[in-house]
């Protein structure tokens, strides 16, 4: 086992039934790491994690921790934590109990599953509610009861799905650098399942985005925001203006397009609506949307390219709808795609 | 008052006489001073209330008839809680089959249920008595069984089962320490309400029933053939407030109504 491969899928295929959902998976994570799985739902990211905890049989391919080989290992032996996207508390047990749940069937008992259950109560700061029941805990309160739980446990993966999703703005905040920290503490790797972009670049040091049960893209965060390879990631991340190439010339609905500057080998070029810029430029539109977000106004035009999102500053003179505009897209801010799908 | 506006409050006053009103008339006649079952009741007294306890034949089908719905409830609990797991949690082929056969006895008369079991089991396989009225008595109350244990097992979410498995639990282990304590409410209210209607059955007890081995219902029906005196109204009435007094207990303790 190399440093790079804590855990590694191999060739992993997993199906349900006979609809595959995951095929030929290969990746590769490090020791301590923070994974996120992003993709649209039905992109068998969840199945991938299902397969990594052993709640779902591996097809073919393998899964190897730290040094094994635990495709067959069931998913008791495992060591492998999941803090479910509903919790998963149970809810005749208190508080402790829920987090002592655990550690019992290991057999610890007295005082040190005692320590062991108050440390960890006490590490997601809810000591106090030790004897409440779940039903009793607000959802904040109860993910970390989860979180507790599977840490205690001391995992040598935690998956997470979808931690943030049942949140409310503030407490994701707050969870989230729960799970930064939690992660800085105990250098637990951590693998979470999303399909919100945002949390997956807020959180995750490296980011595998998922599509119909391959790997689209694996990258850092700034790389998959800024360095999308492919037009489905691209799009995902919020480049709303997309082309294929054709020849070195930009496949638009009035026609091929030559750019010049544009990358030579690409496959297609993306900007995002903050890339286009309005007022001037070789291309003219007609404003068929705007809206307006705060600091900044968006527009939606209709070109002879096709319709088009551009997005300035709020303190830019605004445009009504039904305005003829010019336009450019400037190629040297394009992210250049190496495939369209 | 229009007679249109007197219309539902007597229509309803009519349905809770017709309901109500045999059962006031039992109890009524269970406190008669008179040798025979009558209503009006002639006089007071607790004399025929006192008898039902020294009929020798009562207190043995009463023992049978105990027997009976403790034995075959427990029984149809055994077989059906796993069943009610199976189709609750697994996607199996010909579950609906499974469903409406293990249903078919609440929707299938009980005099058809009672014959088909004396033709084809009781009679070739020479079934004893006692036996014949267990294994009718833990058929009839298994679609409750099922319906009840199903509706609590379908309120819980089975992510707990797989959390459980990854803290370390084997998938049986899961079963018995989330899944169980989870609907204790539903199972003590399936037996309870198999209890009842065990306890309550006729027709099926009637076909199967034989010398010296009778339920309690079927020995009242035999009493009154012969002796027409209030104490089978007494002993209504008794059963009547036990049951009474049971679904009572189990509504203020387990939330009853909930499962049912």
């Amino acid at each position: 086992m190399s440093d790079a491969s804590y855990l590694s899928l191999e060739k992993l295929t997993l199906a349900y039934g006979d609809s595959v959902a995951v095929a030929n998976l290969d990746l590769n994570i490090r020791k301590g790491e923070l994974i996120a799985l992003l993709g649209p739902s039905g992109c068998g990211k969840t199945t991938t994690m299902r397969a990594i905890a052993g709640l779902l049989a591996v097809k073919s391919g393998h899964v190897r921790l730290d040094g094994a080989d635990i495709t067959r290992v069931p998913a008791n032996k495992r060591a492998v934590g999941l803090m479910f996207q509903s919790y998963a508390l149970f809810p005749h047990l208190s508080v402790y109990e829920n987090v002592a749940f655990g550690l019992k069937l290991k057999g610890m008992r007295g005082p040190e599953l005692e320590t062991k259950v108050q440390s960890g109560l006490k590490s997601v700061g809810l000591s106090t509610f030790a004897n409440r029941k779940p039903a009793e805990l607000s959802g904040g309160q109860q993910q970390r009861v989860a979180l507790a739980r599977s840490m205690v446990m001391e995992p040598k993966v935690l998956l997470l799905d979808e931690p943030l999703s049942n949140l409310d703005a503030r407490l994701r905040l707050e969870m989230r650098t729960e799970l930064q920290r939690v992660q800085k503490e105990t250098g637990v790797t951590m693998i979470f399942v999303t399909h919100d972009q945002a949390e997956a670049l807020a959180l995750a040091d490296r980011i595998v985005v998922m599509k119909s049960g391959k790997i689209e893209q694996i990258g850092s965060p700034e790389d998959i925001y800024n360095r999308p390879t492919s037009s489905f990631v691209a799009d995902f991340v919020g480049f709303e203006n997309i082309f294929p190439l054709e020849n070195g010339k930009m496949k638009t609905s009035a026609g091929l397009i030559d750019l010049s500057g544009k990358p030579p080998s690409a496959a297609g070029l993306a900007w995002r609506p903050r890339m286009v810029s309005l007022g001037t430029g070789p291309f003219q539109g007609t404003v068929r949307g705007t809206s307006f977000a705060g600091d900044s106004r968006e527009y939606l035009l209709d070109t002879s390219l096709g319709p088009i999102k551009a997005e300035v500053e709020a303190s830019q003179p605004a445009h009504a709808l039904g305005a003829d505009l010019f336009f450019d897209l400037p190629p040297e801010k394009a992210a250049p795609l190496l495939r369209f799908v | 008052m229009t007679l249109r506006s007197l219309f539902i409050p007597i229509t309803l006053l009519l349905v809770i006489a017709f309901l109500i009103g045999p059962f006031l008339i039992i109890v009524a006649a269970s406190f008669s001073a008179g040798e025979t079952l009558a209503f009006p009741p002639q006089g007071f007294s607790l004399r025929w209330i006192a008898k039902v306890f020294t009929v020798e034949s009562f207190r043995a089908s009463f023992g049978m008839s105990l027997f009976l719905a403790i034995g075959g409830t427990a029984a149809a609990l055994i077989l059906g809680i796993p069943a009610s797991y199976a189709l609750s949690r697994y996607k199996l082929p010909g579950a609906e089959i499974v469903r409406t056969v293990v249903s078919a006895p609440i929707i299938v008369p009980g005099i058809i249920v009672g014959l088909a079991l004396l033709r084809y089991i009781v009679v070739p396989f020479q079934v004893g008595i006692t036996l014949a009225l267990f294994l009718a008595h833990t058929a009839l109350v298994l679609p409750y069984a099922v319906r009840v244990v199903s509706a609590s097992l379908d309120n819980l979410r089975s992510d707990i089962e797989e959390a459980a498995v990854l803290l370390g639990s084997s998938r049986l282990g899961a079963f018995f320490r989330v899944v169980m304590p989870n609907i204790r409410g539903g199972i003590m209210s399936a037996f309870i309400l198999g209890f009842v209607t065990s306890f309550n059955q006729v027709p099926v007890s009637l076909f199967l029933s034989g010398p010296g081995v009778r339920t309690l219902p079927v020995d009242m029906i035999a009493y009154m053939e012969i002796v027409f005196d209030p104490s089978v109204a007494a002993l209504s009435s008794l059963l009547a407030f036990l049951s009474i007094g049971i679904v009572f207990v189990a509504e203020r303790f387990l939330g009853f109504s909930r499962y049912v």
